[in-house]
């Protein structure tokens, strides 16, 4: 068992050029990177007797719509010999190619299909980056926070054709946020509907 | 002269009662053998990080029962955590004791179903018949305490909805003492049938390396020989009171797996007993009204728990900002969430880490080389349930 101060110490003497910033809470490293830089780093983690992060744990992606470098790519690693816990993170513009580590971890193939198909996060040497969970044929990107909470289309079976199709999201009802927050304001949507 | 051979596409699923939910397995065959595996999943999407995003802290507990259907406590139990952690909650000690009980039961309604259907994949229809006979009695003490059999939406942040009620800790006790016997006799049906061994021993085998590679977790690790359980090595609640073992397997076949899942009933049966025996009496969430909400009783006469709980129900509770990693052991394996809070009441982002998606992404690596009829045999000792792989 490792101490995690040692632990950090020995990542920031060791990649030292390549760690912009490390942290230390919850028990947990938290490291930021360069994309450039991610293959090098995850491989270091992986293969050096110090460190020992044999594991990937997930990969996933975090959507800030108003910053200018949009997402947020998370890595989460663990080690079981020194039982310590890893998050990297690096920034990925809107249109950038991140560099695919299935070639480190086999394990990183479907997790970054599940990224690409959640947040349209392309990746280079992938082997067959396709959509994992969405239908076949779907557009947009789901877990980005401009896609809407109901989605575009919807499926139904119709009679009349005799087969499943699909349809523009028609609602019934508006879907109602309603903002607890500062309840006597009312809501920006009723605000908007009364100035009409 | 030789004869002309050409590969067989065969679409098992989805709608294949071997494939364990929703699997459509794209196999492409020479003859019998499994050449290529292409597992096309997300037939279950249901959107549930996306929803989360959107519903309050205590809105978003209902949709961890939904993950991995069979074992909805301990879903729950990691959400809870990441936001006692994050919010530095103080968990009541009955609470604790209670949610390890409860995780327990869990993971034997979670191993009963595997190991049974298991066998009934490679043709043994009895064992699940029997097995499934006491998931409904377990299932009925999560109806006793929760409400429900299986959504039970049940743990809270900073412990538990409700106390247990009159006289359930005897009838689990009860249970606990039966239960072993039902082990031992699914163990006579099973551990030395010649058709189970034939069908399981050295199908699937997963060396040390791969099962770390492929980020294996639970039993599919412990199976191959890697002594990890989060429970042992990062212990959440009270875990580190108790004393259990942790089963490992040698081969890494399906039927070491086999045998894990049966150790690790025997061994869940026993923190229950321990945690029936020194089941502290006391407060089952803690008594912070920012986060729990009152007890009715209170609501009729004090204004300021009559406040707490209308705020605690329209507006929810807030966390701060921060970012965390937690994970529980679930009975499939590391089961964590990786949540960024943003200082409202709802979560800026919610990952679900499940245990079956990596297992399943192996598949083609595992089922390579094998026999058509072996596919059941290894889908059913990965121990897959599409609620959590598709999310």
């Amino acid at each position: 068992m490792q101490n995690i101060q040692d632990l950090e110490k020995i990542l920031n003497s060791e990649l030292n050029t390549k760690i912009k910033s490390s942290l230390i809470k919850h028990n947990q490293i938290y490291l930021k990177i360069d994309e450039a830089d991610l293959t090098e780093v995850i491989l270091f983690l992986k293969t050096n007797p110090k460190t020992k992060f044999r594991q990937l744990i997930d990969i996933t992606a975090v959507d800030f719509p108003e910053n200018e470098i949009r997402f947020k790519l998370v890595y989460l690693l663990l080690s079981h010999e020194f039982n310590q816990r890893i998050i990297i993170e690096i920034d990925v513009k809107e249109k950038e190619i991140v560099g695919s580590i299935t070639s480190i971890f086999p394990a990183a193939n479907w997790m970054e299909r599940e990224v690409f198909d959640m947040y349209g996060i392309d990746f280079k040497d992938h082997p067959d980056l396709r959509r994992i969970l969405t239908d076949y044929g779907f557009e947009g990107h789901p877990l980005r926070k401009d896609f809407p909470l109901t989605g575009h289309n919807e499926v139904r079976y119709s009679q009349e054709t005799k087969k499943v199709i699909y349809e523009p999201v028609k609602l019934e009802q508006n879907y109602r946020n309603f903002d607890y927050e500062s309840p006597w304001e009312g809501t920006k949507y009723i605000k908007e509907q009364t100035k009409e | 002269m030789a004869k002309e051979t050409k590969t067989l596409n065969l679409n098992f699923g989805p709608q294949h009662p071997a494939a364990h939910g929703v699997l459509r397995l794209i196999l492409q065959l020479d003859g019998e053998i499994v050449e290529k595996a292409d597992p096309h999943i997300g037939l279950l999407h249901r959107g549930t990080e996306k929803l989360i995003e959107n519903k309050t802290y205590t809105q978003a507990v209902p949709y961890f029962d939904r993950l991995d259907y069979v074992a909805p406590m301990n879903q729950e139990h990691a959400f809870a955590l990441a936001i006692e952690k994050i919010l530095k909650i103080e968990v009541p000690i009955r609470a604790q004791y209670i949610r390890v009980m409860f995780c327990e039961i869990g993971r034997i309604l979670s191993h009963i179903l595997n190991v049974t259907t298991q066998a009934m994949d490679v043709g043994a229809l009895t064992p699940t018949l029997w097995g499934f006979e006491e998931r409904e009695i377990l299932m009925g003490f999560y109806e006793k305490v929760s409400g429900s059999r299986l959504h039970a939406n049940y743990f809270r942040a900073g412990g538990v909805h409700q106390d247990l009620p009159k006289g359930l800790d005897n009838e689990i006790g009860k249970f606990c003492e039966r239960f072993p016997k039902i082990i031992n006799d699914l163990e006579l049906l099973l551990t030395d049938n010649r058709i189970f061994k034939q069908r399981n021993v050295d199908i699937g085998v997963v060396s040390k390396q791969d099962a770390l590679d492929y980020s294996f977790s639970g039993v599919m690790l412990r199976g191959s020989g890697v002594p990890w359980d989060l429970r042992k090595s990062q212990p959440y609640d009270c875990y580190e009171q108790f004393e259990f073992k942790i089963p490992v397997g040698k081969n890494g076949d399906c039927y070491d797996r086999y045998l894990c899942r049966i150790e690790e009933m025997k061994e869940s049966v026993n923190i229950i007993n321990q945690c029936l025996a020194n089941l502290p009496v006391g407060p089952i969430k803690t008594d912070d009204g920012k986060i729990s909400p009152p007890p009715k009783k209170e609501i009729k006469q004090s204004m300021e728990a009559l406040i707490h709980h209308f705020k605690l129900y329209t507006e929810g509770y807030r966390v701060d900002k921060d970012e965390i990693y937690t994970a529980v052991e679930a009975p499939k394996g590391e089961f964590g969430v990786y949540l960024i809070s943003d200082g409202s009441s709802k979560p800026y982002k919610c990952k679900i880490r499940a245990p079956g998606f990596s297992h399943l992404q192996a598949m083609d690596y595992l089922i390579k080389g094998h026999m058509l009829a072996d596919v059941p045999a290894v889908l059913g000792s990965m121990d897959i349930v599409f609620g959590e792989v598709d999310r």
